[in-house]
């Protein structure tokens, strides 16, 4: 069984602030993990580091090809839905698994921020990613919203990908969990 | 993905953007003889190193939609993980940037021309000089509002730092010194995308 998210003794300091040290992680196929803890205890910065979108200070990472969703939208504003969303994964279509079907038409900057995630969370559906970072998945969802997002997880978890997601309240499901800031 | 990223900003700067740089580079050539006076031999003497002044401050004005609000709503970083490298990212914002301004300021300066009463040579030399000078233009417009992109008060950072590095653009073009104008251009354009995607690297703390 091969990873898809490794961290070897991770060491990240973010604006002279030691977040966290010598932490170690493993996600294989089919596995979840939770990231835990109070608001600035560094959820946030531990998945845009596992993204490679930061860098750190000590140790080593390995990680599959991945898609992230956070509070960035990084959606087209003009542009309808189902086309803004193709602009990432051209010849996808991920809008009647998060419930966006009748919404497919309208200008991303129409929707409300729960609409939103739903579409950020479209997008990394669509990716064929298999590692997904989720930072907050919950926020702004109503609770058809996270029942659509625990099953996404779940036939996700099934195909053999995995998922790392940082949220503060507990998330739908039995994740085992990561607590930060200790 | 970068050929979506190139027709996506081409549509966006010809469905708005593209043409507020092109109004406002008429609007200062017809400033001239408001200022200068009617006086159409001395309107035709100045008029190539006024459509000079009117092309560089053109630039200055999409610097902020250059960059900045693709940062800002995640597109930079989302492009990062779909395996685009920011080098590639700033050269398709540059490419896209100068044909959605390169071209059209070089119609606009026909009848800008009309304005300060330029003849026709005096006209064709300006045209080639624009023409050599606006890639350099263009690129100079991305790297500095990647360097500025995030923060406060960008839009005068942006005009204190471009304004000064076209200098040598503005002094070989209006002396129509096309080969040194090439190289300082050329150099602009080669330079602009790896100075933008440092820049862009180094925002993502």
């Amino acid at each position: 069984m091969s990873a898809l998210l490794r961290f070897e003794g991770v060491t990240l300091r973010r604006g002279g602030r030691l977040l966290f040290e010598n932490l170690g992680l493993l996600l294989g196929p089919g596995e979840r993990l939770q990231v835990t803890g109070p608001n600035g205890s560094g959820k946030s910065s531990l998945i845009r580091l596992a993204a490679g979108l930061l860098r750190h200070e000590a140790g080593r990472i390995e990680r599959a090809p991945l898609a992230l969703a956070d509070d960035a939208v990084a959606l087209d504003r003009e542009l309808p839905l189902r086309r803004a969303l193709q602009f990432w994964n051209p010849g996808t279509d991920a809008l009647e698994t998060t419930g966006l079907d009748a919404l497919a038409e309208v200008p991303v900057r129409l929707l409300s921020s729960g609409q939103l995630k739903r579409a950020t969370l479209a997008r990394v559906a669509a990716s064929g990613a298999a590692l997904w970072l989720l930072d907050e998945p919950l926020n702004a969802l109503d609770a058809d919203g996270a029942a659509g997002l625990s099953k996404l997880i779940a036939d996700h978890l099934r195909g053999g990908g995995a998922v790392l997601a940082a949220s503060h309240q507990p998330l739908p499901g039995a994740w085992p969990t990561l607590e930060l800031g200790r | 993905m970068i050929a979506r990223l190139i027709a996506r900003d081409l549509r966006r700067g010809f469905t708005g953007g593209a043409w507020l740089p092109i109004a406002f580079f008429l609007l200062v050539a017809a400033l001239m003889p408001f200022a200068i006076g009617p006086d159409a031999p001395v309107l035709a003497r100045i008029g190539p190193g006024a459509l000079w002044i009117a092309a560089l401050t053109a630039a200055l004005l999409p610097v902020e939609r250059l960059i900045e609000p693709d940062r800002a709503d995640g597109v930079l970083d989302q492009l990062f993980l779909h395996g685009a490298a920011d080098e590639s990212v700033a050269a398709a914002t540059l490419v896209a940037h100068w044909l959605s301004f390169g071209p059209l300021l070089l119609i606009a300066a026909i009848p800008a021309s009309a304005l300060l009463a330029m003849d026709a040579p005096s006209l064709a030399r300006t045209e080639v000089a624009l023409a050599i000078g606006t890639p350099g233009l263009a690129a100079l417009a991305v790297a500095i509002a990647a360097v500025t992109a995030g923060l406060p008060r960008a839009g005068s950072l942006a005009g204190l730092l471009l304004l000064p590095l076209a200098v040598p653009l503005l002094i070989f073009g209006a002396a129509n010194a096309f080969l040194l104008e090439g190289a300082f251009s050329l150099l602009l354009t080669a330079g602009a995308p790896f100075v933008a995607g440092a820049a862009i690297r180094a925002s993502r703390t």
